[in-house]
């Protein structure tokens, strides 16, 4: 809960932002049961696959869930109400993308994984987006067969309050794969931003040495599999084939991107011919074609060198503001790093969500007219 | 006020060939694609690696991932130390043509006759007047 002396001043600094990045939680498969077909749903039951939620995110596990923003039963993010309080009145957004985060579409049977799928994409929209016209959400798809993820797309696609495709940072094979190519196509086509949210379907160790012990290896080493996903969307010419699409990185942090970015310049300038498609520095393409969400933003300890931090990104048009609600990434208000110019918190909060997300742009317009 | 140097007869340097001369101090790579000739310094602008050591390839492009496109035979230098490419016409790198390049030299081939009558500088040749010369401008 935010104390009411302290809600003006959090109303004054995010007013009418665009949280590109909150979390409604399916409190367990059977929310699913009315959105399935008869066989799935018999699936669902025989199989006792109650509960599918992530590994990397246990509901229990502190980060899964901000003391104040947890509610007295239940997964911390299932309840609308807290949601509407919490995150949408309490930062004062103009609207929310949902993410929904399930481990169901990543089941290695293609099938049953795009079945629930479906089922996600239909209960976020009736039981969320119809209930508050703030709120947006990203379709969610089973990557691994993406001739069935284009199909979702294409199908959900039309419900322009769907504004992203969402994917996990971590699943089969690097992203930039011509198999997952068909993804692409339809989410372009719909004018879609693919969306790589931090999650691991742990098809692979976390990292690229194998198993660690402890969550913190986890959480920490992450950042290293959307830095692999950055190098393999570049290197493979995803956006070469799909000129207009836009990547957005959720919950990758901010602070490796510069130091990975002079990396990859360097080692292309050397041995481009390799990726011939690849004309001109990956820093370039990066910058056209990728956004990252704030939160959980690893900044420095001082304000200055995350100002300093911001200019080695050398643009202002990558961030987009989320406050990652109900995770625990921040206290109270403080959803802003210090050292950010108002200029560039007001292209946080609302200019650079815009140019990344079309539809949104749309639900303006028609809220004008 | 740029000094001319005789670094070669017309026919030392073979089509597709290269040699490397030692002009005012300077080490120079004169290269000749198709009967025309150019000259660039041998010094890589990266590390300062020694351009002329480096293998020469065609352009090779590409419009669409897993398609390559291979246009202007044996004009494109690439440094021997960490394969940066430079267009021998102009010296200019291809990872940033505007800001990473190799000093180009002009280069002509003139006839013995005019030589003998200076001001040229031929430091390691006797020019005669019945031969041609490449002659780069430093």
């Amino acid at each position: 809960m935010i104390a009411p002396e302290k809600m003006e001043t959090v109303l004054s600094l995010s007013h009418g932002a665009i949280d590109c990045d909150v979390h409604p939680a399916l409190a367990n498969t059977d929310v699913l049961l009315p959105y399935l077909d008869d066989y799935w749903r018999e699936m669902v039951q025989i199989r006792t696959v109650e509960n599918l939620d992530l590994n990397s995110y246990p509901p229990a596990v502190p980060l899964s869930g901000r003391p104040d923003w947890r509610p007295p039963r239940g997964k911390p993010g299932s309840d609308l109400g807290l949601l509407q309080r919490d995150a949408l009145d309490a930062f004062d957004v103009r609207c929310a993308i949902c993410n929904t985060l399930y481990g169901g579409p990543y089941l290695p049977n293609d099938d049953f994984a795009a079945a629930l799928a479906r089922g996600i994409n239909d209960w976020i929209a009736k039981e969320w987006l119809d209930r508050d016209r703030r709120l947006r959400a990203s379709i969610v798809i089973a990557p691994e067969n993406p001739e069935l993820a284009a199909d979702e797309i294409n199908r959900v696609a039309p419900d322009r309050r769907f504004v992203q495709v969402m994917v996990l940072a971590a699943g089969e094979r690097p992203l930039g794969k011509r198999t997952y190519w068909p993804i692409y196509r339809a989410a372009e086509r719909h004018g879609l931003p693919i969306g790589i949210h931090a999650g691991s379907s742990f098809r692979h160790p976390p990292t690229s040495l194998g198993w660690g012990s402890y969550y913190l290896e986890d959480y920490v080493a992450h950042a290293q599999a959307f830095q692999h996903q950055l190098l393999s969307l570049v290197a493979e010419g995803v956006f070469v084939e799909f000129p207009t699409l836009k990547v957005v990185l959720i919950e990758s942090g901010i602070t490796w991107l510069p130091a990975f970015l002079w990396r990859f310049d360097k080692t292309w300038r050397g041995i481009r011919t390799e990726t011939p498609w690849v004309d001109r520095p990956p820093t370039q393409i990066v910058r056209d074609h990728v956004r990252l969400t704030l939160q959980p933003v690893d900044e420095p300890p001082e304000p200055a060198r995350f100002e300093r931090l911001i200019d080695h990104i050398g643009s202002e048009e990558m961030l987009l503001f989320s406050t990652d609600y109900p995770h625990w990434q921040f206290e109270g208000s403080d959803v802003f790093p210090a050292g950010l110019s108002d200029q560039h918190r007001r292209k946080i909060m609302i200019d650079n969500p815009l140019q990344t997300y079309p539809r949104l742009l749309e639900a303006r317009q028609e809220a004008v007219g | 006020m740029p000094q001319r140097y005789v670094v070669a007869t017309a026919g030392e340097i073979p089509v597709g060939g290269s040699k490397a001369a030692t002009v005012a101090g300077r080490e120079i790579g004169i290269f000749n694609l198709g009967g025309e000739y150019f000259a660039l310094l041998n010094r890589c602008p990266h590390e300062g690696g020694p351009l002329c050591k480096g293998r020469r390839t065609a352009l090779f492009e590409s419009k669409r991932p897993g398609t390559f496109t291979s246009s202007r035979p044996g004009e494109i230098l690439r440094c021997p130390w960490h394969g940066w490419e430079f267009d021998i016409r102009t010296g200019r790198s291809y990872c940033d043509p505007d800001k990473v390049r190799t000093r180009a030299y002009a280069v002509t081939v003139e006839p013995g006759r005019h030589l003998v009558e200076g001001p040229y500088t031929a430091e390691t040749y006797s020019v005669s007047v019945d031969e041609n010369y490449i002659v780069v401008e430093v």
